[in-house]
């Protein structure tokens, strides 16, 4: 009993990595006013150059830069048609999430059918020999504590720094920060870089570390759930990452509990990411504790 | 989802379009392939598609092929399925079960094309179907899984529970239960025939609470990965899974499209094409078990092997009777074999199997 908690909790932290690298991304990206739709696109992106370049140059590590890589020359395609062009941002992000899709399929074709390598743990096994912590807290690698450490540090960032306060002063009114001298296009496109790059490296997790393989759509969904994720976490980075060890916990817990031979319809579990953010919807809408979207979300903006 | 939707639709087109520039027209026989999946899906997709280049290279210069992936099922596939027929397609492949209806109602419109569905129960005079017992393979998994196993419980990383998914699940574990009669398996399902992250998980679960024997009736090769990684065993779905798990592959069930496809063109080709519903196993090669892992002593091997020979035979059904679900009814009595029709349709668990089945 005791076996099956432990080997549980470890793999609701590691299965809930992706949703934090691509969820914490995306809400420095809509702190900044840009709404990017494109999420599971740059992740599919992500973890299909981070495969590739891991399979070819058989490092591991130069593959999650790639991914990295990847998911941000996605994002400044976003960019560049939001920032630059001016086109819908619902429509640009839609549009890159089906091109990304497609893409990482038609350059995934030579990939498919190879395992990737192992990764390794950070800690020495004398660590994880300790009875129940050692497993609980030192049997991850380095990108799960990385995953787990970057809210608290985006968090940091857009509360603490000025760079931050700049952020969310172009997402909340573009036109005043402009007045005040910032370079409002400029900041967004870091911005979008950011959470592309950071969607990258989510995907790249998937298909380098949790499940080292490539096969098209293995993405299936996640950059949706990482949407719906910000949202119920009112752009707050730290509720990021409880968010996400929530929704990943569901999931987990769901087929622990199938497999205990307790039946509950799984479906209703798939839907509860979906309905925990309408509920928080509903919930923040009542109250103004909470602090609503950032003002200029979604909104167009150019310097005359 | 609704993305997902929009996408399979677009690439659709997109391919479609392309794909019909390369049709010629001449004295090659036109044949025409509608896919549900990607290509490299490495699953059931991928299969059908090495079952079309298996009949380019036996057929050479006398057919051409086209093909049209990730077409979902419903409106769009009768689009699809319409272009084929109507820029000179002599034979269509159909390879979904949601292709039905629509294969049917393009048949009705092109009564001198030659259609071949996938996996359905509808035919007409140009409406072929065909479809492949795989519970004939998994019959063989169960004896081995029998065998190796030190816990006695199986791990069923399943997908959706359709007859076709509730029949691998009763063969595996009624073959199990003759080498081991307190053998169980857990099931787990996944609700999605694809979804790596996700099949991982659920083997971690299974493995979690036993399990060391791990089985799936879902297209991705993460459950053997997983297999690997945490030192159990697993057996291979669609295709051989052996190079995403050395050690823990014991075998897999394979997809085999191309003998049959290459039959039934070289039938229209020679004009003694029929409609008519195949159904074929072990025999007709519609089903093949992959080479066996290191995990699978030779004694074991020596089992298996006389199951695949007795089954091709025709000595061997796997669902003979007595066979009760395990609410306890009979549902097949002693001394005969299960008919077509209960196959088809199961819809009960045997005993030893563990976990829910929804909508029952």
């Amino acid at each position: 009993m005791e076996e099956i908690l432990i080997s549980g909790l470890v793999t609701i932290v590691t299965a809930s990595c992706p949703l934090i690298f691509a969820g914490v991304g995306e809400v420095v990206t809509e702190r900044s006013g840009v709404l990017n739709l494109g999420v599971e696109g740059m992740m599919a992106m992500g973890a299909v150059g981070g495969f590739a370049v891991a399979h070819i140059s058989g490092s591991a590590d130069l593959g999650l830069l790639a991914s990295i890589v990847c998911g941000m020359l996605l994002s400044l395609l976003f960019g560049f048609f939001t920032q630059y062009l001016l086109i819908n941002q619902v429509v640009s992000g839609l549009s890159l999430t089906i091109f990304g899709l497609g893409l990482s399929a038609l350059i995934g074709r030579d990939f498919v059918g190879f395992s990737g390598l192992g990764f390794p743990s950070l800690f020495p096994d004398f660590l994880r020999d300790i009875p129940v912590l050692g497993r609980v807290l030192f049997d991850y690698n380095y990108v799960v504590y990385l995953s787990l450490l970057s809210p608290f540090l985006v968090s940091w960032f857009l509360f603490k720094t000025r760079a931050g306060i700049v952020v969310r002063a172009t997402g909340d009114n573009a036109e005043a920060a402009h007045s005040l001298g910032i370079r409002v296009v400029k900041v967004r496109m870091l911005s979008i870089m950011f959470g592309g790059g950071m969607a990258g490296l989510g995907g790249g997790y998937l298909s380098v570390i949790y499940t080292p393989l490539w096969v098209e759509n293995m993405v299936a969904g996640r950059g949706w759930v990482a949407l719906a994720l910000v949202v119920f976490a009112a752009w707050r980075p730290i509720l990021v990452l409880w968010g996400a060890l929530l929704f990943g916990g569901i999931a987990i817990i769901q087929l622990n509990v199938q497999a205990f031979g307790l039946g509950i319809q799984a479906q209703y579990m798939t839907m509860f990411p979906y309905l925990a953010t309408v509920l928080v919807l509903v919930v923040m809408s009542k109250r103004s504790i909470f602090q609503k979207s950032p003002r200029s979300l979604g909104r167009l903006f150019f310097a005359d | 989802m609704v993305m997902r939707v929009i996408l399979t639709r677009f690439c659709g087109l997109l391919i479609l379009g392309f794909g019909l520039m390369g049709v010629a027209f001449g004295d090659t026989l036109q044949v025409g392939f509608v896919y549900v999946g990607p290509i490299g899906d490495h699953g059931w997709t991928y299969q059908h598609n090495k079952g079309r280049e298996y009949l380019e290279k036996m057929l050479g210069s006398k057919v051409e092929t086209t093909y049209v992936e990730s077409v979902a099922e419903g409106g769009d596939s009768e689009r699809v399925i319409e272009q084929l027929a109507s820029s000179g397609h002599d034979v269509i492949f159909t390879t979904s079960f949601g292709y039905m209806n629509p294969t049917l109602k393009v048949a009705k419109r092109y009564p001198h094309v030659k259609f071949e569905h996938a996996t359905g129960f509808k035919r007409v005079k140009n409406v072929s179907t065909y479809n492949a017992r795989y519970y004939e393979g998994r019959h063989v998994l169960g004896l081995i899984a029998g065998h190796v196993s030190k816990s006695g419980v199986m791990g069923y990383v399943a997908s959706f529970p359709i007859p076709e998914v509730v029949r691998g699940i009763n063969a595996t574990i009624l073959a199990a239960r003759k080498i081991n009669p307190d053998m169980r398996v857990k099931v787990v399902w996944v609700n999605s025939w694809f979804d790596p992250g996700k099949e991982s998980d659920a083997a971690k679960a299974l493995i979690d609470q036993g399990a060391d024997v791990i089985l799936q009736h879902t297209d991705s090769p993460a459950p053997v990965q997983t297999a690997e990684s945490r030192g159990v065993y697993a057996f291979g779905q669609a295709s051989d899974m052996s190079s995403f798990g050395a050690d823990a592959h014991l075998t897999a069930i394979e997809n085999v499209w191309g003998p049959y496809y290459v039959s039934r063109v070289k039938a229209v080709m020679d004009g003694s094409w029929k409609s008519s519903d195949t159904w074929g196993g072990l025999e007709a090669g519609m089903v093949k078990m992959a080479p066996y892992g290191p995990g699978v002593p030779s004694s074991v091997r020596k089992v298996a092997d006389k199951a695949v020979a007795d089954i091709k035979a025709g000595r061997l059904h796997p669902f003979t009777g007595p066979i009760k679900s395990r609410d306890g009814e009979m549902k097949v009595p002693v001394g005969s074999v299960a008919d077509d029709g209960l196959l088809l349709g199961m819809d009960f668990f045997v005993e030893g199997v563990e976990g829910s089945l929804p909508g029952s």
